[in-house]
């Protein structure tokens, strides 16, 4: 926000007229922080010391170069890495001050708490609505009808609902990919996670569905803390608040998205986002 | 002469061997089908279907050899299956990258090309000597272990087919590992699994080798599991190596019986396997 825009902010009254427009918060809040994380794949470290926020309500893009290990430290934020043998991470990640690298820690109750959305679409080889029930039905057990409401409201909140509504008991897998992808989108959000990782949501879609699910993302940030990685830069500085670059392994440069993209402090964001590298 | 004519040539040369090569493959496929069904479809009677295997001379069927080659046949799918698919899973799901998954996967592929008389010998020294007599379940057993290895390579290839996207999208819901596989991995793969079922029992449907060793024969009819069964592949032997024309008549019939069933699973396994595909 701009000075003149948080003058306006502070000059209007705290409680808002109307109370069903939700206003957006001046002060973010923290809701994750990453501390002195350094990740290895065996013996290659991909990631060094690295240390930054993730605000509630906010979206945190992460650009960079391929190979730069932007995925890997979305993978960190859930444990996904845990899936695969040699991987490990060293360091803090604090949710709501609790370290979710701390050994012991059950997985899956934290990935339940932070949802993922990956590359390409990944609809599970079942019907659209059994896809969303999957994830429900892990953690609570409920009446008939108040699973179809569950199911529904996901499917309304990525944008899904009006184009499935008639082939709920239809495969996932018949979906256009945007469709698949938001279907994913729904299914990350009817576990009701605190903290959504998309890793590249729409770098395998065609531009309209790009842009549905940039503005699904505008939406979903009233309500989540979201992590994005990307490498479309015009995607970044679109729809993020906050924007880390990083390059080979580090975290050259984060800030704003508004301040990253127009006045970059290190030289080598500066020729990325111009791109004259990378 | 140009380069250009001289590839027109070769590609000429070699499309005319491939298609020469394919039909002499295909001629004596042909040629062992029209013979089995010359000679067999006179035996192919209701009798054959209702009357236990006669002595030399007399009118008889194969019931006693059909119903102990589908009841040792049913056994051994019942054994063979979830054993194999669960070394399967293990393999494809648990030991990737493991030394121990590695040893297990090359001893299984052994098994899978060995022949099959020496799992005959094998049961027979095992069961067959310490029971003292020829039983059903040995044979039964027999089978079993040659399914096995079918069943563990089909499966664990089916589930290396599934992207590995697929269990992570199910991780990341908070899913614990045994549902990633019941319920996401076992469905992509269902349709390739079943199929390899199915190959496996085409397979043992007409092994001869491990059941002379194991369940040998039994003329009469019998639901003995304890006790000698007769069984098709070893009748099909007894009798075409007879002297006698009825007996002969018989064993071309159940060879032609086998043929015929083991060729309705292969067909019923590749239409599971272009269904699957079409739904993906």
């Amino acid at each position: 926000m701009s000075p003149p825009q948080v003058a306006a902010r502070l000059a209007m009254p705290l409680v808002p007229s109307n109370p069903g427009v939700r206003e957006p918060e001046l002060m973010p809040r923290q809701k994750a922080l990453i501390r002195n994380v350094n990740f290895f794949y065996d013996r290659f470290q991909a990631l060094k010391n690295i240390s930054l926020p993730l605000h509630d309500k906010r979206v945190t893009a992460f650009i960079g170069p391929s190979g730069c290990g932007k995925s890997t430290l979305l993978r960190i934020l859930n444990r996904m890495y845990e899936l695969y043998p040699g991987q490990r991470a060293t360091g803090e990640v604090l949710v709501d001050g609790e370290n979710i690298l701390a050994p012991g820690l059950d997985l899956n109750l934290l990935r339940a708490k932070i949802g993922m959305v990956f590359q390409k679409p990944t609809p599970f080889p079942m019907s659209i609505y059994d896809n969303i029930a999957f994830g429900i039905r892990l953690y609570v057990r409920l009446a008939r009808s108040e699973l179809d409401d569950r199911i529904e409201a996901a499917l309304r909140r990525a944008a899904l609902w009006d184009e499935v509504k008639d082939k709920l008991r239809q495969s996932g897998l018949g979906l256009s990919g945007g469709q698949q992808q938001r279907l994913c989108i729904a299914r990350a959000v009817a576990v009701e996670p605190e903290i959504l990782l998309l890793d590249e949501p729409a770098s395998a879609l065609d531009p309209l569905s790009t842009q549905r699910i940039e503005e699904l993302i505008a939406e979903l940030k009233d309500d989540y803390c979201i992590a994005i990685v990307t490498h479309n830069m015009q995607q970044a500085a679109r729809s993020s608040d906050y924007t880390a670059f990083m390059y080979l392994g580090e975290v050259i440069e984060f800030d704003e998205t508004e301040r990253i993209f127009t006045h970059p402090a290190q030289k080598q964001t500066e020729d990325y986002i111009t791109g004259r590298f990378g | 002469m140009s380069t250009y004519a001289r590839r027109r040539i070769a590609n000429g040369v070699v499309t005319c061997l491939s298609i020469g090569a394919t039909a002499f493959g295909l001629l004596w496929l042909v040629l062992v089908l029209w013979t089995l069904i010359e000679n067999g479809i006179a035996a192919i009677t209701p009798g054959l279907f209702s009357q236990m295997t006669p002595p030399p001379g007399s009118a008889g069927g194969l019931l006693n050899a059909i119903f102990g080659s589908v009841a040792m046949t049913l056994i051994a799918t019942l054994v063979g299956t979830p054993t194999g698919i669960l070394a399967g899973t293990f393999l494809a799901e648990y030991s990737r990258g493991s030394r121990f998954g590695e040893v297990v996967r090359f001893i299984n592929d052994i098994l899978l090309s060995a022949p099959s008389i020496i799992v005959g010998l094998f049961v027979y020294e095992v069961m067959v000597v310490r029971m003292g007599h020829f039983s059903a379940w040995a044979g039964a057993m027999a089978l079993a272990i040659i399914v096995i290895p079918v069943v563990v390579r089909t499966t664990e290839d089916m589930l290396n087919l599934v992207p590995n996207a697929l269990r992570e999208a199910a991780a990341a819901l908070g899913s614990p590992k045994w549902k990633v596989i019941v319920m996401v991995s076992y469905r992509a793969a269902i349709q390739g699994m079943v199929t390899g079922v199915m190959l496996a029992v085409a397979r043992i449907a007409g092994e001869t080798a491990p059941l002379l060793f194991t369940a040998l024969n039994n003329q009469f009819w019998s639901t003995n599991l304890n006790a000698p069964m007769a069984n098709l592949p070893v009748v099909i032997f007894q009798f075409a190596m007879s002297p006698y024309a009825d007996w002969q008549v018989l064993a071309w019939g159940g060879a032609l019986l086998i043929t015929f069933t083991v060729l309705c699973l292969n067909i019923g396994a590749r239409a599971l396997a272009s269904w699957s595909t079409f739904k993906q």
